[in-house]
């Protein structure tokens, strides 16, 4: 581990400012980036150590309800009105990580996660997210985990994470407190970046941003399901998750969100398929529709194919138990 | 010191006939509370004054010469004291029992994550960062000119194969025959504690805490490398984290904290990351396994053949022997035997939890499962008719053998139905259902052992051997015999294991270390109590040791007022005499498993599964319990999930850790319902114990293999068996 400074700072705005102008890294759980930074994979001058701030709180915000950033992974999980108004996003993060782990990790620092690309944390390997204009080694090496979506010839890493992909389903804004002191909004579907020519980017923050709370709309009708599929039944990330929010009118879909994990640089979502698949009675001829939809610009990159078909059949596996119908 | 050769079965069957009864009780380990409490100092915890700390720094390519290092840069760090990188240091791992240091050159590299050097600096944070920094200079040999991957070596025969008869003809003319080729992927050991030392150099003699299972043959591995005499060496290993075969001989981490002890003048520490674990330490070998197995019409074996395709590094003489209970486990007159291997540059190739059966048992079972297919009859039927009279190729008789009862019986806990195999039958939601059974079967290994026995002049005894305990339960079972054999209460046994100034055994490997360093005890006890009748003047079979008591005939005395303050001493030499080659001697099992395979994303997961173990006599049931336990939980990640993938381009490991490394976790392992049938086994030992510790891995893959055929009808002959493999023929949900 390269030596850093190590800051508690006296108030956010302050962070802000000084990682703004000094550089550096936020840290609250560490799950993620303290082992980046045993392998040297991150090498931060100084941390802002964020934990003492005041962000653990889950509270309404006018019919919604805004998760504080530094609120623990089981605390979220846990909350009665998440389990009651927003099970998706409940599950999906119980299907993350271990016990251990979710304890320390938060909500901010788990939308920051990077990705788990073999090649990424090998510093004896080029790659363009860790060390720009050096080369994707993904790209023609073991590529088991990695994007079939949105990739560039730069990189062609997934988000790894499972609570942003429900975020993603439920259509939350993550809240964020800027070094000039203003906030920004981003939905949480434009967080996250596709790789494109600087994969060293996972997502819009700018120096100085520090995300303080992620706000979830008004608790949407219908059902909502989180499936992870995965090698082992824990503690391991997903071939393929599909997060789903959706509400029927009597025998047809009136409204479905759905979120892809593991299968981008970040959740994917398609607006597309949602259009598609609103106002038609469920069968599994429109369910085909809605995965061509998703897989149109699917690519294979060597071992990753498998997840053309497991994304296809994950998904149907989704609406079918969402809707009821299909078969 | 008493010795004694075992030269025929020892039919005296000594421990039923005495009068403790603690043999075989399912005992706590007596070092259980200090594990679980941390009281138990493990290797890299000895807090020694003025220790250095030392990490290894591994080669980034496949094949070359290091020219050179940019010390300066790094030695200008905070804390950085040396960059070494000596012709003592060792490159690879040494193999299980080697007894000499294994290859030297560092700075001749030959596989990629080779150590290389040491970094030593003042503080373990300091000496990371340097070591990630330094700059190495090399000499890249093109890639052209180096076989990486096992399609890129012709594989030559490793030792004479076994031809029996003709195969070819065999296979041609028998009523039912399958022809399948199955392939195994690369595993890792992942003991739970990394490999780790302290070494100290007193300007003498080298001290070193370390984490090592075969300390005899460690001192000598150690010396040799060290270029010192064995008796100026002194290993300890009280406590081993897990071994499972990684731990058989020295890692590059013992030498090199050695080496920088010796130059720098003060203690060094070093400690491997997991990562270093993966990349530099032991894989098992990949595997491409031929099974041609041949039927009349009843399912009699007229063709038995099995032909491994294995990979090592030039210059290592292990190849992993695939086809070591195809030798004896099953019938068939025509027969070919062969292990071929193939020289590549990858991290060395060695014993990983049986080798030889973990994955051989695997692929035959499978094979056996496709077999009965073939001929239409219960699979465990096939394998009943198929149990040999002597040994098919050696023609020597076997010692006892309890695979027909293991089939039996776990047959009957399981509730087995074998008269219906047709697959993807039952469905229950989204999930297919379906069961498999496989046999177990591992050789028995022993091996020469001394321990060394003192009962107190104040009636507790200790017993003390360079034999280690891995986890296995060494310090449990070697207590019980000592407390059995000298009538003592458990509690009042003390064991002292894994230091070399203690008398030498075998130490931990191949599941020899029980029965042998046992007998040894067993041995040391004998002859102490022949003290004891001297004097009590009594005969021998009079003799009744219980309690801390001596009964002879109306004679009864405590042991403080039998030994008059003196001591009685004794060390045990127990040495394989000609036993060995008399009789097939092996542990049989036999598992039965259900699976529930998802129809939408192939996902498997291992419903139940019982496994029956024949083992001779049980030293300790519980701990013997808890190794077939693990084995079959290791079983399911075998099936299911472990796979190294190398990366072809220069044969790095991409998943050296435990998050893309798939160990199973708790959730992926049922209740494992395991059970051990009632067996003494006189050839075997004499405690009438065979070996244990890998017998429940042995198979367990290939009985969730064929689970998973009669739950979807899919076949995979690729393991480990992921989603990815499963879904490309899975039917529409």
């Amino acid at each position: 581990m390269k030596p850093f400074d190590y800051i508690r700072p006296e108030s956010l705005e302050y962070a802000a400012q000084q990682q703004q102008r000094d550089g550096g890294r936020f840290i609250a759980g560490g799950t993620n980036l303290l082992d980046l930074m045993k392998l040297e994979v991150e090498t931060p001058e100084r941390l802002f150590d964020l934990n003492r701030m005041p962000m653990a709180q889950i509270e309404p915000e006018g019919e919604g309800l805004r998760i504080g950033a530094l609120v623990s992974n089981n605390a979220c999980a846990a909350d009665p009105r998440v389990r009651r108004d927003y099970p998706v996003l409940s599950r999906a993060i119980l299907a993350g990580a271990t016990f251990q782990l979710r304890n320390r990790a938060t909500t901010a620092g788990n939308l920051c996660q990077r990705t788990r690309c073999y090649y990424f944390y090998n510093t004896a390997m080029p790659c363009n997210k860790r060390e720009p204009g050096t080369g994707c080694s993904a790209l023609n090496g073991i590529n088991r985990i990695h994007a079939i979506l949105g990739a560039s010839d730069q990189c062609i890493a997934t988000y790894p994470g499972d609570m942003a992909v429900a975020l993603y389903a439920l259509d939350a804004t993550v809240e964020i407190l800027q070094a000039s002191g203003g906030r920004r909004h981003v939905p949480v579907r434009d967080f996250h970046r596709l790789p494109g020519d600087e994969p060293e980017k996972d997502n819009v923050l700018e120096p100085g941003d520090v995300i303080t709370g992620v706000v979830l709309p008004p608790p949407p009708q219908g059902v909502q399901l989180y499936r992870k599929v995965r090698e082992r039944s824990s503690y391991a990330f997903a071939l393929v998750s599909v997060a789903a929010v959706v509400r029927m009118d009597g025998e047809r879909i009136a409204e479905a969100s759905l979120a892809f994990g593991a299968l981008a640089h970040k959740p994917w979502h398609d607006p597309r398929i949602e259009t598609l698949l609103a106002g038609e009675v469920p069968s599994d001829a429109v369910f085909d529709k809605a995965a061509d939809l998703l897989l149109e610009g699917a690519e294979d990159y060597g071992h990753n194919g498998y997840k053309i078909p497991l994304a296809r059949r994950t998904l149907k596996e989704v609406l079918r138990n969402a809707t009821g119908g299909g078969q | 010191m008493t010795t004694r050769s075992m030269d025929a079965p020892d039919t005296r069957n000594l421990l039923d006939h005495t009068a403790q009864g603690v043999i075989g009780k399912p005992l706590d380990r007596p070092d259980g509370p200090a594990k679980v409490t941390g009281r138990a100092t493990y290797a890299a915890e000895h807090d020694i004054p003025n220790c250095a700390e030392g990490v290894l720094v591994l080669a980034s390519i496949s094949k070359g010469e290091v020219l050179g290092f940019d010390e300066e840069e790094v030695l200008a760090l905070p804390g950085v004291i040396a960059v070494i990188s000596d012709e003592r240091m060792i490159a690879r791992s040494a193999q299980g029992g080697a007894n000499e240091a294994p290859v030297q050159k560092v700075r001749n590299v030959e596989y990629f994550g080779q150590p290389i050097a040491l970094v030593v600096a003042e503080t373990g944070p300091q000496a990371q960062h340097a070591a990630e920094r330094l700059k190495v200079r090399y000499r890249v040999e093109d890639r052209d000119n180096v076989a990486i991957n096992p399609d890129e070596a012709k594989a030559e025969p490793h030792k004479e194969p076994t031809i029996q008869g003709d195969i070819d003809h065999a296979m041609k003319e028998a009523a039912h025959a399958v022809d399948l080729t199955y392939t195994t992927q690369g595993q890792v050991s992942a003991a739970m504690e990394m490999h780790a030392s302290i070494a100290e150099w007193d300007g003498h003699t080298l001290t070193a805490h370390s984490s090592l299972q075969m300390l005899n043959y460690n001192i000598n591995e150690l010396a040799d490398a060290l270029d010192l005499e064995p008796e100026r060496v002194r290993l300890i290993s009280r406590y081993v984290g897990g071994g499972f075969g990684s731990k058989l001989g020295i890692a590059a981490e013992l030498v090199a904290a050695s080496v920088a002890a010796i130059e720098l003048g003060r203690p060094v520490r070093v400690v491997m990351t997991r990562r270093q674990v993966f990349e530099c330490v032991i894989r098992r070998s990949e595997t491409e396994q031929r099974l041609r197995l041949g039927t009349d019409a009843d399912g009699r074996l007229t063709a038995f053949g099995h032909e491994a395709r294995v990979s090592n590094l030039p210059g290592e003489k292990f190849a992993e022997p695939v086809t070591q209970a195809s030798k004896f486990l099953y019938a068939g007159h025509n027969r070919k035997l062969a292990i071929n291997l193939a020289r590549i540059h990858r991290v060395t190739a060695g014993s990983v939890r049986a080798p030889g059966e973990a994955v051989g048992m695997q692929a035959l079972e499978a094979a056996m499962d496709e077999l009965a297919n073939a001929v239409g009859i219960d699979p465990v039927e096939l394998r009943l008719r198929n149990i040999p009279e002597r040994h098919p190729t050696m023609d020597i008789p076997y010692s006892s053998r309890k695979l027909a009862e293991c089939l039996h019986v776990a047959a009957e806990r399981f509730g087995w139905d074998g008269s219906d195999r047709r697959p993807a039958q039952r469905r229950e939601g989204d999930w297919w259902i379906g069961t498999g059974m496989a046999s177990a079967a591992r050789v028995h290994n022993l091996a020469n052992a001394q321990a060394r026995v003192t009962l107190q002049a104040d009636g507790t005894a200790i017993v003390a051997s360079d034999m280690t305990d891995i986890g296995t339960g060494t310090y449990t079972v070697l207590r019980q015999i000592a407390a059995e054999m000298l009538g003592l209460d458990p509690e009042n046994v003390l064991v002292r294991l894994g230091d070399t100034d203690f008398p030498p055994g075998p130490g931990s490997g191949g599941s020899h270390g029980a029965a042998s360093t046992g007998s040894a005890v067993q041995l040391a006890c004998e002859t102490i109590r022949d003290r004891l009748v001297e004097r009590l003047g009594c005969k021998p079979d009079e003799l009744t040791l219980k309690d801390g008591f001596a009964t002879c005939g109306n004679r009864r005395a405590a042991y403080p007022d039998l030994l008059q303050g003196a001591d009685i001493e004794e060390i045990g030499k127990f040495e394989v005499g000609k036993i060995k080659g008399q009789y097939s001697t092996a542990m049989y099992g036999a598992f039965f498993t259900e699976v529930a395979v998802n129809a939408w994303s192939g996902e498997t997961r291992v419903r139940r599964m019982t496994g029956a173990f024949g083992i001779g006599r049980a030293l300790n049931e519980k701990t013997a319990l808890s190794q077939c336990i693990g084995g079959m939980a290791w079983g399911i990640g075998q099936a299911l999930t472990e796979q190294l993938m190398f990366d072809r381009r220069d044969g790095h490991i991409v998943n050296p850790d435990l998050a893309e490394y798939h160990v199973p976790v708790n959730l992926d392992v049922p209740d494992l319902d395991a059970v051990l049938v009632e067996e003494r086994d006189p050839a075997a030992s004499p405690l009438q114990a065979k070996g244990v510790g890998e017998l429940g891995i042995c198979g367990a893959g290939g009985a969730i293999c064929n689970a998973i055929y009669h739950a979807t009808g899919v076949r995979v002959r690729d393991f480990p068996i992921t989603p990815d493999k499963l879904i490309a023929q899975l039917p529409d949900v």
